[in-house]
């Protein structure tokens, strides 16, 4: 599998616990559109059998491809976070960002005909709603290190069985 | 109108045309949707007296009133038409994302006329309707019919309800399949057969709006949020199949087609022995937090690859029912009634069936000879392959899968006529339809409850386990009390089918299951949706509405007190194990408590339904055909 480059967060899914649901892609639409509605979700479920299933949104790579590709150079990154930032005068729909993303996060609003990314709601203070919902916290909103940090932690408790000491020492 | 387009679309196969009906906002108070709307429309649509595979009978969506909104488990839709196994009503649900692909196009309702010449998928693309050969899916089971269309049209979103290759081929219990759920009971698949329409598919790409997002969305969290805790934990770790020890131990599991209420091998067959053995996953339903349904794989041996996702009813049908202990077995047989698109209790039922006629010498090996055993084979109770093999015999109708494939009724009636037997004594089938996983000689109130069924032999309907299993009532014996729990349970479960919601989201509005408990809640959904006033009252009205369009259905079709009826081993033949042994259900005492059930619903003594009661659920257009 591709990995991301970010050393910015981004909005990660466990396959293992994504069931599938979409409930990430109401709260999405609803959030950046007042409706209900998939096709305007910037997080996208994924399902390629009953049980292969996840869901997917920005990962806010350094040197993103997508801005790299745009040939109108209407994407930008912002270096504090990793969001890509459309300038709709400039974005004429062409989707060459949609080709050079290696992980499909950008989709065209099919009435403004502009790309759509992930901004990860920066500018709700409880921020990415579709985690807050996630019902089996198959969703993160994490970094790669951050992630890396769990995974030793996770890998050391299940393998190396030492007693453990009782949760509370007092 | 908020929560509706206040749109049905028709769609007429013969003339390859379609056209819109506007429906009141009033018509949508009465009937809400799912179940209910869905059996409204095909009362408004059917010729009266139709043969179920003629073209009179039409195919009548219904979708929820919480379809693509964030409300937990809402994700469903109603399909209805005149069941060909039963004559009556047929009446399902299936969740996931074609009744949301179906609410994003703006249709609240889809009724499908008359009949193709030649095999075609529909496919609604938000206004547009298309006609469109199937040639190339003819013979795709139902997933794979589903990714066929996603693939020709490109989009991942377009949704498809499909028949399998048992559809096609006219199984009479054939379903109806989307995005791996099944409107699963009544045999609408084979009703789509006879109108050669092999899917609908559809993609909706308009946004979702209800009256008060913001306390829609509350709830919504709060609902989800409850829905990780206690009340849905069964369904979340072990699913449905969970009931199989339960069902076991009150004596009530169906064993060698439902001569006992126990299994000597229920571990094996356990939903944890499924979740030890063989799970991969749990998925779920579009906008469900819950996840109830575990994917399970069979690792090693001659099934192996095999994948289902295996529930309760299924299981007890394919396994204990058919003395089957392998769980392998079990595993395939539910994956080829879902993958053929067959219903899986009627088929576990039909293959009981099958192996108690060859036990009790009506059948012989020579009459089980197929292409996979030339010589014919041993179709004894507990032979997972036979059960296997019948399965597959039934979806190619090959052998005496053809028969099989009619349904207990029918084979039963053919067997008993031309072979001088006396099958009907094991025909397990109420109004035509397969009972399903409660013995019901131990289940009084419920006995009665599905005896009644508007639908015949389901659970799902009729609700009246519960009382029965919950010691609400005294399960072995009958008193005053059982017309009112019969009618008050059945008019519950109808609420839930009608709006639709998941029945497992019950206990998660405020920690009781009970009307007190859910009916404030769903009142407040609902009028957050619609906007609308509801109350307390106007929630259990559904219920009942829903349930008297059906039984009007029914009675225009030619229903007569007779047709309440239950097996005849239910009656007669008392089980020797367990602590249901040595009870059954007396013709008088069943028909005590059909009296008592009848006066419980304000019908006449001999089940018909009153002017007023009809004219007083604003029903008047009903009252003026069939009632009295």
């Amino acid at each position: 599998m591709v990995a991301s480059t970010s050393k910015y967060k981004y909005i990660v899914c466990d396959p293992e616990l994504c069931i599938g649901c979409q409930l990430c892609e109401y709260i999405c639409s609803y959030t950046k559109t007042g409706e209900f509605n998939s096709y305007r979700s910037r997080i996208r479920t994924v399902r390629v059998d009953e049980v292969l299933i996840t869901a997917v949104a920005c990962r806010t790579c350094e040197n993103a491809p997508c801005v790299i590709a745009c040939p109108r150079d209407a994407l930008s990154q912002d270096q504090e976070t990793g969001i890509i930032r459309i300038d709709p005068t400039k974005c004429d729909g062409c989707a060459w960002c949609i080709e050079a993303c290696e992980f499909g996060a950008i989709t065209i609003n099919h009435q403004t005909k502009l790309a759509e990314f992930c901004n990860q709601c920066e500018d709700i203070e409880e921020g990415p709603q579709c985690v807050l919902i996630c019902p089996k916290d198959a969703l993160e909103y994490t970094t790669p290190d951050q992630r890396a940090q769990r995974t030793r932690r996770k890998l050391i408790e299940s393998s190396l069985g030492f007693p453990q000491k009782a949760k509370d020492p007092r | 109108m908020y929560g509706y387009s206040g749109k049905i679309l028709h769609i007429d196969l013969n003339e390859r045309k379609h056209w819109v009906e506007e429906k009141p906002e009033k018509w949508y108070k009465l009937y809400i949707g799912g179940v209910s709307m869905a059996s409204r429309l095909c009362w408004e649509n059917i010729e009266v007296g139709c043969d179920p595979y003629g073209p009179g009978n039409p195919i009548c969506f219904a979708n929820g009133i919480f379809s693509g909104t964030p409300v937990p488990v809402g994700g469903k839709y109603g399909l209805a038409s005149k069941s060909p196994l039963t004559g009556f009503i047929g009446d399902s649900l299936s969740g996931s994302w074609f009744s949301v692909a179906l609410k994003r196009a703006r249709w609240d309702g889809v009724v499908i006329h008359g009949q193709s010449p030649n095999w075609i998928y529909i496919v609604i693309d938000d206004e547009r309707v298309e006609f469109l050969p199937a040639d190339k899916l003819l013979g795709l089971g139902t997933y794979e019919t589903e990714e066929k269309i996603r693939e020709i049209f490109g989009d991942d979103q377009l949704r498809s309800a499909t028949i399998g290759p048992a559809g096609e081929n006219m199984v009479r219990f054939a379903n109806v399949t989307n995005d791996g759920r099944q409107a699963g009971r009544t045999g609408h698949g084979a009703v789509w057969a006879s109108k050669k329409l092999k899917a609908v598919s559809v993609r909706g790409t308009y946004g979702v709006t209800v009256a008060d997002p913001e306390t829609l969305l509350k709830m919504s969290f709060d609902i989800t949020e409850v829905a990780q805790g206690p009340y849905t934990e069964k369904y979340r770790l072990y699913g449905t199949s969970t009931n199989v020890l339960n069902a076991n131990k009150h004596g009530f599991l169906p064993t060698r087609n439902f001569q006992e209420g126990t299994f000597e091998f229920a571990e094996l067959v356990s939903g944890e022995y499924l979740d030890e053995h063989h799970k991969v996953k749990v998925i779920a339903c579009a906008q469900c937090p819950i996840a109830c349904e575990q994917m399970s794989i069979v690792k090693y041996g001659p099934y192996a690859g095999s994948m289902s996702g295996v529930e309760y009813e299924s299981l007890q049908a394919v396994s204990s029912n058919c003395g089957i202990s392998d769980m392998a077995a079990a595993i395939r047989m539910v994956e080829i009634a879902d993958s053929c698109g067959m219903d899986t209790m009627s088929m576990g039922v039909s293959v009981s069936f099958a192996m108690e006629c060859y036990e009790k010498g009506v059948l012989a090996k020579e009459d089980f000879k197929c292409k996979k055993y030339p010589e014919g084979f041993e179709a004894n109770f507990g032979n997972g392959e036979a059960g296997v093999t019948l399965a597959e015999m039934i979806r190619d109708v090959e052998g005496i899968g053809a028969l099989l494939a009619e349904g207990t009724r029918i084979a039963s009636e053919t067997l008993d006529k031309e072979r001088n037997a006396e099958t009907y004594k094991w025909s397990m089938n109420i109004k035509g339809l397969e009972c399903p996983g409660y013995d019901a000689r131990s289940l009084k109130t419920f006995a009665m409850g599905l005896a009644v069924g508007v639908r015949g032999g389901c659970h799902n309907r009729s609700a009246a386990y519960d009382p029965d299993i919950q010691g609400e009532t005294n399960r072995f014996t009958v008193d005053e009390t059982r017309g009112e729990v019969a009618a008050r349970a059945e008019e519950y479960a109808a609420v839930y089918d009608t709006l639709p919601l998941c029945k497992f989201i019950r206990r998660c509005f405020t920690g009781k299951a009970d009307r007190a408990g859910a009916w404030p809640s769903i009142a407040k959904l609902i009028n957050a949706t619609t906007g609308w006033n509801y109350d307390y009252d106007d929630v259990e009205l559904i219920g009942v509405r829903a349930h008297t369009i059906k039984k009007a259905f029914n009675i225009r079709e030619g229903w007569q007190p007779k047709d309440d009826d239950i097996p005849y081993r239910w009656k007669h033949e008392p089980m020797t194990k367990g602590v249901g042994a040595g009870h059954v259900v007396t013709d008088e005492e069943l028909e005590y408590m059909k009296q008592l059930y009848y006066q419980a619903k304000g019908w006449t003594e001999d089940g018909m339904l009153p002017k007023q009661l009809l004219i007083d659920l604003g029903m008047e257009d009903v009252a003026e055909e069939v009632g009295v």
